[in-house]
């Protein structure tokens, strides 16, 4: 059964990303052919559910590289949950970007467009791929292509952070992550993604839990501890940049990634008879409980959401190392929920800084009155990332906790509850700041008060439709629920 | 006629070099040398289909048999490398004109196609031959045109460079010639194949093991086996741009080739692995190889220098594959023969277009030329890619089996060094694509830079594109490896 659709919707951004290229001396038409791939690629990803309901993984074999090495798509529902994800919110970023970018009359904007849609291009082959070795190289294929992005400002600082960036991923991929992948070879001979996993009964409990941290640990973009140090410092891209890739496609491929090898290489029962998973199952459940100390102590408010996603992140691996239903589904669920949620948080951060230039905490005492919009938008994203009902991320911990509670595991419920309280120390004062402080005196002599100053339209529109997605993933949660169910009986 | 075809690409250099050196016109020596090139491409394809089904040709020269003529052997091992030397030098040889208008005014521009010719000629030579005593004659030619070639470089420290090639060049040599002196002491025969068979009966010779013992010495020094490779780096760096990149893509090449074919078609493999356990000391000296090469890699200024270090380690991958010895193993290592050939005339050529234009490669001095030649440094980031072996390279195909073939031993410090020597790799190709595309340009890049020159980028293109296709399609590169290694085992077993 070979469909070309997966190879197509990798192209499609490709062949955008040209066009672009094409069109860099006219802004309007080269901003415009954006919008059209983002929403074509959408619609693309989407019929693909058609065929993916019905039971059927269209597949799309290409090379075979090595005898018995094959590389190629397959779409199951993991990925293409992954996949509608990364390509949707494409779309409200982009526009986002347009603005964001014009407004703050950021620089080279051809240049972030073009490799922008080359990354979403190697996040649909992360996506879509049939195989360890087809994902690796478009694993590595989306932190060369976002390492432009993050050093896109040229400053020094840029760069530094870019470089860290570059340094961390490309280590732990080629130093442990390709190791993992060739020792999977070499125990079980294939690399395809199989239901049920390839590595059954193929390797002593001590071979399997060095595979694991291997896995886990060379999968960089998953930030577990002591390998998130590339997640702040990528924080020097542009806004949009942070919003999409650095909350959403980069972070969430890598734990993507996790899952997808915990079901498809390693085995979710094999994983739960050996206890393999349980020194990567302690180091999230440490990071995440760290990662939010940390954020309680930054001042910097994208610093802040970083340490937020780096230990977002660690609830997923977290579900994953559990090796358990409602684990798994809460892990599974998380990924949509924390994406959608985030990037709220980031195109508000970024909607500030377009308006006010104010990049700090303490400098944001009361603006919710000057800019509601992205403050009530702020506050809806904050409760869907606490997990607080009726926002979407209030399912992916509550099957988070079941899986606690299955495992019995009440040292990580307790965790994972004293996580959430940190969640809203560290980010509903931001919203408290915006509504109940006052403005500083001479911030509110310059204008007289009630008066709206909000950023431009391209920013608030975002940003609301993203809140408002955070409402709805709560109401048809069940939608992604049933879907994903079959995969974890 | 196609009959003939095994000495007919040996002839078409041999004779084009002394009319090359009367051709006071430089075109028309470069369009003689072209041709004879590649003329020994054709024939070299041709070849490669006829041992395409594991075939071995053997062809008398002159009509004498054996034991009193020289035969000339052709299987699909040989048939790989004559792929290699010929598709590499076809490719090269159009960039040639382009690099030497620069470097040399008037009409020495014939000697030195003449010198280059030889080369060719004695590489492929080497490569053919079935004889141990023509090796030698071979490698005593190829080491004197190599000099000639190496001297004629940009400054006089390449006179130095290619006097050291010299002493070390003829050290090898001698010690072969030893080596193949003592062998006939014992056997009687200069023959690889009669060779082979009397070998094994001798396995107690002191004779036998010390011609064993003069020729890896020798071998060693022209593959630049640690510690004797320190004439490499040297040679590499002061070499005219263009001619580093033929030497790197082919000279040490060949050398391997050498080294397999003695360790497995002539002496056997069971005198090296079980009699001597010589593997022992190959697989020690490949890791220290693999480890200094790409540490003194990380810190040269010159680019060519830091190719020529990545040089030392590739080239001990290689050794690795041979000491680790399985199926795998070799194929590990006479592919990596074929994509490492590949991979460094790509980046090569892209440095001598770069020198061309700059008069200098060190990376100091060229930092920011990505703005003003995107196409030049991309055709080095491809090359580099592969060296680095992202999957969908050549690089990758190569280092998958070595990793594998080390993993089916559960040597696991050894692969921890070749992953480790990966990141290497990542670090000092990164210094390098850092420099020439992210820093601010510096001044000489601002006054001058641009593209090199049309007929260096679109070799470097063909060159940089085709570690894709061999990195995709691996049918022509691991079926020939696949062949060879079968019967260089099939022949020793």
């Amino acid at each position: 059964m070979s469909n070309p659709i997966p190879a197509l919707a990798i192209c499609l951004p490709l062949l955008g990303a040209l066009l672009v290229l094409a069109n860099k001396d006219r802004p309007n038409l080269r901003d415009g052919i954006s919008l059209v791939t983002t929403v074509l690629l959408f619609f693309l990803v989407l019929s693909l559910y058609g065929p993916v309901m019905a039971g059927e993984q269209p597949a799309w074999q290409f090379i075979s590289p090595i005898p018995g090495l094959a590389m190629g798509f397959r779409v199951e529902p993991l990925g293409l949950m992954f996949a509608t994800v990364a390509s949707g919110l494409w779309i409200v970023t982009t526009v986002y970007a347009i603005g964001y970018m014009r407004r703050n009359k950021e620089k080279r904007h051809t240049m972030f467009f073009f490799c922008f849609a080359v990354a979403i291009a190697a996040a649909m082959g992360v996506a879509f791929s049939a195989d360890l070795l087809t994902l690796f190289v478009f694993y590595e294929a989306l932190t060369l292509s976002t390492y432009p992005l993050v050093a896109h400002k040229q400053t020094k600082e840029a760069r530094r952070g870019a470089k860290i960036y570059l340094a961390f991923l490309l280590t732990t991929s080629i130093g442990l992550l390709l190791v993992a992948i060739i020792a999977t070879y070499a125990t079980a001979g294939t690399l395809q993604f199989t239901p049920g996993g390839v590595l059954t009964d193929k390797l002593s409990v001590t071979g399997l839990t060095i595979l694991v941290c291997l896995f886990c640990f060379g999968i960089g973009k998953a930030a577990l501890m002591p390998v998130h140090r590339w997640l702040p410092s990528a924080m020097v891209a542009p806004t949009p940049v942070s919003a999409l890739l650095h909350a959403v496609a980069v972070v969430k491929a890598g734990v993507f990634t996790i899952v997808k090898v915990v079901v498809y290489i390693i085995g979710v029962d094999n994983l739960a008879q050996t206890g393999a998973g349980d020194i990567v199952l302690w180091t999230a459940a440490f990071t995440l409980t760290f990662a939010s100390v940390i954020a309680l102590r930054k001042d910097n408010l994208k610093a802040r959401l970083a340490y937020s996603t780096v230990a977002q992140l660690a609830y997923v691996v977290l579900g994953a190392m559990l090796a358990n239903s409602a684990g798994l589904l809460g892990a599974s669920m998380q990924i949509p929920m924390h994406a959608v949620g985030k990037i709220t948080l980031f195109f508000c951060a970024g909607s500030i800084y377009v308006a006010t230039h104010k990049t700090e905490i303490s400098q944001l005492d009361g603006l919710g009155h000057r800019m509601p919009f992205t403050f009530a938008a702020f506050f809806i994203g904050s409760v869907s990332i606490i997990g607080l009902p009726p926002m979407g991320g209030a399912w992916s911990k509550w099957f988070l906790l079941m899986g606690t509670a299955d495992a019995q595991q009440w040292i990580l419920m307790g965790l994972l509850l004293l996580s959430s309280l940190m969640n809203i120390a560290y980010l509903l004062p931001i919203v408290g700041r915006g509504f109940f402080r006052p403005l500083p005196a001479e911030e509110a002599s310059r204008l007289p008060a009630g008066t709206i100053e909000e950023s431009p339209m391209t920013c608030v529109i975002p940003l609301s439709v993203t809140a408002a997605g955070c409402v709805a993933l709560f109401l048809y949660a069940d939608a992604i629920h049933d879907f994903l169910l079959p995969l974890f009986p | 006629m196609s009959a003939q075809l095994p000495i007919l690409q040996l002839l078409f250099p041999l004779i084009a070099a002394p009319i090359c050196s009367l051709l006071h016109n430089r075109n028309a020596a470069w369009l003689l040398s072209a041709l004879a090139t590649w003329a020994s491409l054709a024939t070299a394809i041709g070849l490669y289909y006829q041992t395409a089904n594991g075939a071995e040709l053997i062809y008398e020269v002159g009509g004498w048999p054996p034991p009193w003529g020289i035969s000339v052997n052709i299987d699909s091992l040989n048939a790989l490398v004559l792929l290699l030397i010929t598709g590499m030098a076809s490719v090269l040889v159009v960039a040639f004109p382009a690099s030497l208008t620069i470097q040399w005014l008037g009409s020495r521009a014939r000697l030195y196609y003449t010198a280059y010719l030889l080369c060719f000629a004695s590489l492929i030579g080497i490569t053919i031959t079935g004889d141990a005593f023509n090796v030698f004659v071979f490698l005593e030619i190829s080491s004197l045109s190599t000099y000639a070639l190496v001297a004629m470089g940009r400054d006089r420290r390449a006179q130095l460079a290619a006097f050291r090639y010299l002493i070390m060049g003829t050290v090898g040599a001698t010690f072969i010639l030893i080596s193949v002196g003592l062998l006939y002491m014992a056997t009687g025969t200069l023959n690889m194949a009669d060779l082979a068979e009397r070998i094994p009966a001798l396995h107690d010779s002191t004779v036998v093991r010390a011609a064993f013992g003069f020729f890896i010495v020798g071998a060693g020094v022209k593959v630049a086996m640690f510690p004797m490779h320190f004439w490499l780096p040297s040679a590499y760096s002061f070499a005219p741009s263009i001619a580093s990149a033929f030497l790197a893509a082919t000279a040490t090449k060949v050398a391997v080739y050498v080294m397999l074919r003695f360790i497995f078609g002539v002496f056997g493999a069971e005198l090296f692995f079980d009699v001597l356990a010589l593997d022992q000391v190959f697989l020690a000296l490949a890791v220290v190889g693999i480890v200094v090469g790409s540490l003194a890699a990380l810190y040269q200024d010159d680019i060519k220098a830091v190719l020529a270090y990545s040089s030392v380690a590739q080239l001990s991958y290689m050794v690795l594959g041979i000491a680790v010895g399985t199926a795998s193993g070799l194929t590990a290592a006479v592919v990596h023969i074929f994509n490492h050939g590949l991979i460094k005339a790509a980046l090569f050529i892209v440095l001598a277009g770069i020198f061309v234009r700059f008069q200098c490669t060190r990376l100091s001095d060229l930092a920011g030329l990505g703005k003003f030649a995107p196409w030049t440094v991309g055709a080095f980031g491809v090359g580099a890619m592969s060296l680095i072996g992202i999957p969908g390279t050549a690089g990758f195909i190569s280092k998958w089996y070595l990793l594998l073939s080390v993993l089916e031993h559960a040597w696991w410090f050894v692969a921890l060094v070749i992953i480790a020597s990966s990141l290497l790799a990542l670090a000092y190709m990164w210094r390098v694509i850092d420099a020439l595309w992210l820093k601010e340009p510096s001044q000489l890049v601002t006054e001058r830079g641009r593209e090199a020159p049309l007929r260096m980028l679109i070799p470097a293109w063909v060159l940089a594109l085709a570690n894709f296709f061999f990195g995709i399609d691996t049918t022509v590169t691991l079926g020939a490896a696949g062949r060879a290694v079968a019967s260089l085992l099939g022949v020793s077993a």
